[in-house]
């Protein structure tokens, strides 16, 4: 009795120790490699590296078009991804009744979901680019990362609604809603914050993929701004990959200086999305 | 114990007597007055719903056997019965909530001022507006403060001035006796209250959208002595205006705040009587059984 008490206790503490070690080495690694970057790309961390375009000779060279590409890029990304990705969740939710309809749908999302990116990159050449001739413009490297975050956008949709107690849906339909007002009056207020997490965590995702932008062709070298969703773009992880594959020393400090304004740029929407992530739990 | 029960309802109706008498100047003129308006009032008793042959089923398991029962108007029903014997399933039928269940049926009629509500072309929507529903656990909306909720049923149908909106949530919370003891935060959130205003709030957001019926699923087994009994006294005075059907599992409730009672028993119904008769003189053996606690 007393020695099984004694050896749950000891089973405790190893427990805690190792999980504690679980959160600090992954820590100190991203730290280390924050570090290095930081130091590596320090001398290119001036402003002007953000207001210029790029450049053969690396002491000239910015980041301005993949900077502007990106953010462009995942606003558009959201427009076309959200909608969609909201309104299946709502459907394999509120209105799916388990048939062999629903469970097809969600084989697919789960499979989607297991796609490397690469493959997304080659479909949407074929279709977007190609097939719905859209060429190598923002607008299909959009919906090519669009279709991308889709599943995570579904899925953490889909917890969020789930949270939803099922007795607030009855109290609502016992007034004399219907179901969608449920759903827009009841539903969608309380899971907001659930599901902005799963937009942003998309969003983050669609800002650092590089593999299916190279297939969709965005440039590395553009001299100006993309002006509509037809135009042809850059982003960021491209930008860093094209100076990382140069062989002067330059563009590595370019490279390294690139990924520091890459991370503080995923930082800050991570940022936002607690901010307002508590600012809606506030009101629950 | 069934003595107790006789003793208590027959209690009950001594002090109403009492009650009026004390009240007039000559008392055994009001006892007989009191009297004559008992039976004026049992004679001119109208039926609000009028279920025939229903029954129901979750799946393949049937919760309800061939129902056939009166809920009277402007009057309290009781439905007492064990544990799982369909107490809610019955009053879910009357307002068509049971259908909102994946894999529910339902078989039979009922009738709301004599038109059936299970004929093609009543919509559930516009019925659950006639037929208001206080739930067992109170589920106020996490997400709105306390006026929204009260308004919550409303919004849906029209917009709302802001005058016309307050008129509506003071109203709807001096009836459901809560105005009092919200007026001054009507903007916190509704979950900020305590369990037994929170059931207020719930019964103020049910009166608000104006129903003819109130269902409650036992309101009160969520609540301490105190919340409990003013929710009965609220009953009270909401038969008035409204038909009420409360499923209780006590079956002192039943008899302190119930007009008619009704006793289910594995999905049938057993007896449906005056409450004063039904717990003084049950006709069937089972009822017995219940009342005086030999099972159950
Ligand atoms: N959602 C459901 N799915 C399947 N069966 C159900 C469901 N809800 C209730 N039942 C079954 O239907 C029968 C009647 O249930 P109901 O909830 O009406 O009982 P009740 O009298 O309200 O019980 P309680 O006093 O415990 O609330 C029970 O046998 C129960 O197991
Ligand atoms: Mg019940």
């Amino acid at each position: 009795m007393k020695s099984g008490w004694r050896s749950g206790r000891l089973l405790e503490s190893i427990l805690k120790v190792v999980s504690l070690l679980a959160v600090i080495i992954p820590l100190l690694i991203l730290t280390f490699f924050l570090i290095t970057v930081f130091l590596d790309g320090e001398s290119r961390l001036v402003p002007q590296f953000l207001t210029s375009y790029p450049s053969y000779k690396p002491e000239d060279a910015g980041i301005l078009p993949a900077l502007v590409g990106s953010i462009y890029l995942i606003i558009l990304t959201s427009v076309i991804a959200v909608p969609i990705g909201v309104g299946s969740a709502i459907y394999l939710e509120e209105y799916g009744n388990g048939g062999w309809l629903d469970n097809l749908i969600e084989i697919n999302i789960s499979n989607l979901a297991g796609v490397p990116s690469i493959l997304y990159g080659l479909l949407g050449l074929e279709l977007f680019v190609r097939a719905l001739s859209m060429g190598r413009s923002l607008l299909a490297g959009a919906f090519t990362m669009a279709l991308l975050v889709l599943p995570i956008v579904i899925t953490a949709s889909r917890e969020a609604l789930r949270a939803v107690p099922s007795s607030l849906r009855e109290a609502s339909y016992a007034l004399g809603a219907s179901r969608w007002e449920t759903i827009w009056q009841v539903v969608l207020p309380m899971s907001a914050s659930g599901i902005l997490t799963g937009v942003i965590l998309s969003v983050c995702r669609a800002m650092g993929e590089t593999a299916p932008l190279i297939f969709l062709g965005a440039l590395t070298y553009l001299a100006f701004l993309p002006d509509s969703p037809m135009s042809p773009f850059t982003a960021l992880p491209i930008q860093i990959f094209n100076w990382i594959s140069r062989p002067q020393a330059g563009f590595a400090e370019n490279a390294a200086a690139g990924i520091v304004v890459l991370m503080v740029v995923l930082l800050l929407l991570n940022g936002i999305a607690i901010y307002f992530r508590n600012k809606m739990q506030k009101r629950i | 114990m069934e003595s107790r029960f006789i003793l208590e309802t027959k209690c009950k109706r001594g002090y109403k007597y009492i009650e009026i008498a004390s009240e007039g100047i000559s008392g055994n003129f009001n006892l007989f007055k009191a009297g004559k308006v008992e039976e004026q009032r049992l004679s001119s008793r109208k039926t609000k719903f009028r279920t025939e042959g229903l029954s129901a089923w979750f799946g393949s398991h049937q919760a309800l056997n061939n129902i056939s029962m009166k809920i009277l108007k402007n009057e309290v029903n009781a439905i007492i019965g064990p544990s799982g014997c369909g107490k809610s399933t019955f009053i879910r039928c009357l307002n068509r909530m049971h259908e909102v269940v994946p894999g529910a049926r339902v078989y039979g009629h009922v009738y709301l001022d004599e038109k059936d509500l299970y004929e093609d072309g009543i919509d559930p929507v516009l019925l659950r507006r006639r037929v208001g529903m206080v739930f067992q656990k109170p589920n106020p909306f996490p997400s709105m403060n306390i006026r929204e909720n009260v308004l919550s049923g409303l919004k849906l149908t029209h917009r709302l001035k802001k005058d016309e909106a307050d008129e509506i949530v003071e109203s709807a919370l001096q009836q459901a006796a809560l105005w009092d003891e919200v007026k001054e935060r009507l903007n916190k959130p509704g979950t900020s209250l305590s369990g037994g205003q929170q059931q207020r709030l719930c019964i103020a957001r049910s009166l608000a959208v104006n129903p003819e019926v109130l269902l409650m699923d036992e309101p009160c087994s969520a609540l301490d002595p105190v919340a409990t009994v003013r929710i009965e006294d609220l009953l009270h005075k909401l038969k008035e205006q409204y038909t009420i059907v409360i499923v209780t599992h006590s079956m002192s409730q039943a008899a302190r705040v119930s007009d008619q009672t009704a006793f289910l028993l594995m999905g049938e119904l057993i007896e449906v009587e005056q409450t004063n008769n039904l717990f003084t003189h049950p006709r069937d053996k089972r009822t017995e059984d219940y009342i005086t606690g030999k099972f159950g």
